[in-house]
């Protein structure tokens, strides 16, 4: 048996550690050949597109699917085979709001606390606290299904904490959420993380992804990257070079479809362009393009960031790299 | 107008019934189970009434006039007793709808005009059963023997048992309260299940401790209540406004209809289970709806189906409950009497439960 609720994390204490999951729906597989290993004590993100196997890596992790290969341990407990005792021991947000829309904020704490056991005592207690610090004491008697989506999420944050799960499943939290409210939301997240909860959160979204401790990408269910934000800008296997010209998409069309580029983002007036990082002085190179195509730009070397990072790992399965070399 | 544009909304609308499998099936399924039903199963015209004879006379003409009225089939004679309380009993009981009573001075009574030689005891809460007994009254009785006396009186007298005014609301409204419930508690609960799994709630509680066992009872437990207030409403608005008598014990009457009750929702779970959308959910519940409103003797005696149908129907609650609220309501029996339909109910009532426990799994695939 692992740890204790809300201790600090021991070194190399596992929350979650898949070997092999994979899951197939028909023909389609979902999540192929995941790997992950998921310390204690930490926000740990999935980075991928829509369909890349997120919402059934999470789903795979607290036994509502069964896995078609591999197998998971959360929390020292096998999973799916004793995924009924780890239910009191983890939160789960879905990415669509699942609480009853037709009761109140209060009405839906109280089923929760309720369905998991809490005493009176307990229940009153942790609602009230709940309701503070979720900021949802005025909403307290509105129905659910009038709230916006930040107090939604707060709302679902709040009842899926109720039971101080020590692992916390969130799936696309904050898809639905105004900027403002999603800084809230992460605020939000460290504390509870200061608290001793993990966290393995879902998202597309890039300013997220870099708020994680730890962040795992995943491409079409493959685990393409995993390690620190930083670390995966540091070993990105790419150049980034900021092109700067008056005529973005004649940039674009001089540079797309050489072997030296792997991806050209347009940023406004600005291009994000990568290069193998074999590729020497790349925007000398670059620049040497465009001219060679009379096209009159400022191109100059620049820091990777994360984005660049999930560019350049989602197409090297795609297109001419091999993948997951990323990978530390 | 734009064709062009109607063009698009039908094709679209074609494209996706025909995807939505359940539905395509209904397209075909109802007209062909109506017409079957209808054609085969239905029947007004009864024949081979079930019937018991008390034959105390004991003669040569007594057995002649049985197997007469064998041959008129109308009446299928199941059972032979020797007193007339015993025929009351089977009556009593639901297990003949028909006694033939024939007295001790039976050859007598043929030659006086003063008195019907025969009594015919009628179970006559079902009009539709009186009326076919009623054709044996043109009978005569073929005298083949030496007698040589041709009858002068009257062979048959009718003796009208249960519903002796006739008045259709008094059969028709205890079979009502199943009818109801059915329609009700089915798709209630089949609803209830499908509801959260389409709003997307039942992701999040099957990922809470909470166990299949208690989500099902817990969904179950009020539609109860709801049942039983239903069959109230029922029960007074039939006493209020019909008439309808009460000639058994109030207290058995709810325990039927709580044993129907847990029956049909037993199956709203188990339907819950099988289907994915509550348009599904309702289908599903109107497909068990029908055959249960036709052949379980609600509309059509029992006895004028063919067999095939009178087997389905066992398989249908509606049909053991209709059984059992006409005996409490109508003949006055009490509950144990009718123990093979109390028996039938509760045996639905675990198997539905138990299936749909098991089949509900908390997981999403």
């Amino acid at each position: 048996m692992i740890g204790v609720a809300n201790e600090a994390a021991e070194v190399g204490d596992l929350a979650i550690e898949a070997r092999g999951l994979s899951r197939r729906f028909g023909d389609l597989v979902a999540v192929s050949g995941l790997d992950l290993q998921v310390p204690r004590g930490m926000v740990y993100g999935f980075l991928g597109p829509n369909g890349s196997g997120k919402s059934t890596t999470i789903r795979l992790l607290c036994g509502l699917l069964l896995p078609s290969a591999g197998s998971a341990r959360v929390l020292g407990h096998e999973v799916p085979g004793d995924a009924e005792r780890l239910r009191h021991k983890i939160g789960y947000m879905t990415q669509r709001f699942s609480l009853y829309e037709d009761m109140t904020v209060l009405e839906n704490l109280d089923f929760i606390a309720r369905i998991y056991g809490l005493s009176r005592m307990l229940r009153q207690q942790r609602i009230q606290e709940a309701l503070q610090q979720y900021q949802l004491g005025e909403l307290a008697r509105q129905f659910a299904g009038r709230l916006s989506g930040g107090q939604r999420q707060r709302l679902s944050l709040a009842a899926a904490t109720l039971h101080r799960p020590q692992l916390l499943l969130l799936d696309e939290p904050t898809s639905a959420v105004d900027p403002q409210s999603r800084r809230d939301f992460w605020e939000a997240l460290f504390a509870l993380v200061e608290q001793g909860t993990t966290i393995l959160v879902s998202t597309h979204y890039m300013d997220e992804a870099e708020r994680c401790h730890r962040l795992a990408i995943l491409d079409r269910g493959v685990l393409v990257a995993d390690g620190a934000p930083l670390q995966l800008m540091a070993d990105i296997d790419c150049a980034v070079v900021l092109v700067e010209s008056a005529v973005p998409r004649a940039v674009q069309r001089a540079l797309s479809g050489l072997d030296s580029v792997r991806s050209i983002t347009q940023l406004g007036m600005r291009q994000r362009v990568l290069l193998p990082r074999s590729v020497e002085q790349p925007a000398e190179q670059v620049r040497r393009l465009l001219h060679a195509a009379s096209i009159k730009a400022l191109c100059h070397d620049t820091t990777p960031s994360l984005e660049d990072v999930f560019v350049a790992v989602t197409q090297s399965g795609r297109g001419k790299a091999s993948g997951s070399e990323l990978r530390p | 107008m734009a064709l062009q544009r109607l063009w698009a909304i039908l094709a679209k609308e074609i494209r996706q019934l025909r995807r939505d499998r359940l539905t395509f099936g209904m397209i075909f399924g109802i007209p062909m189970l109506q017409i079957i039903m209808f054609g085969y199963a239905i029947n007004t015209d009864v024949r081979q009434l079930s019937a018991a004879v008390a034959d105390q006379a004991g003669s040569a003409l007594s057995v002649q006039l049985q197997s007469q009225l064998e041959a008129s089939q109308v009446l299928h004679i199941v059972a032979r007793v020797d007193s007339a309380a015993s025929l009351q009993q089977l009556l009593d009981r639901g297990q003949v709808h028909v006694g033939v009573l024939i007295p001790p001075d039976f050859e007598r009574r043929l030659q006086q005009s003063a008195r019907p030689a025969v009594q015919l005891l009628v179970d006559g809460s079902d009009p539709i059963i009186l009326a076919s007994v009623q054709r044996l009254l043109n009978m005569r009785l073929g005298m083949d023997t030496a007698a040589q006396l041709e009858p002068v009186g009257q062979l048959f007298e009718v003796r009208n048992f249960y519903n002796p005014e006739r008045r259709s609301a008094v059969f028709v409204v205890p079979g009502l309260i199943g009818v109801i419930l059915t329609m009700t508690m089915v798709m209630f609960t089949a609803v209830a299940i499908v509801r959260e799994r389409e709003r997307g709630n039942l992701e999040l509680l099957i990922n809470t401790p909470v166990s299949s066992l208690e989500l099902m009872l817990g969904k179950v437990l009020p539609y109860i209540l709801i049942g039983l207030v239903q069959v109230t409403v029922i029960l007074l608005l039939g006493a209020q406004l019909f008439d309808v008598p009460l000639n058994g014990s109030l207290l058995e009457v709810y325990v039927a209809a709580l044993l129907f009750i847990a029956a049909n929702l037993g199956l709203g779970l188990l339907i819950s289970t099988l289907v994915g959308t509550q348009f599904q959910a309702i289908q599903m519940a109107f497909f068990f709806f029908l055959p249960s409103i036709l052949l379980s003797g609600f509309m059509f005696p029992f006895d004028g189906m063919p067999r095939a149908a009178r087997l389905i129907a066992e398989l249908l609650p509606l049909t053991h409950f209709i059984r059992l609220i006409r005996g409490l309501m109508l003949r006055g029996v009490e509950l144990v009497q009718l123990w093979p339909d109390v028996l039938a109910l509760l045996g639905f009532f675990l198997l539905s439960m138990t299936l749909a426990v098991l089949r509900f799994r908390k997981r999403l695939d």
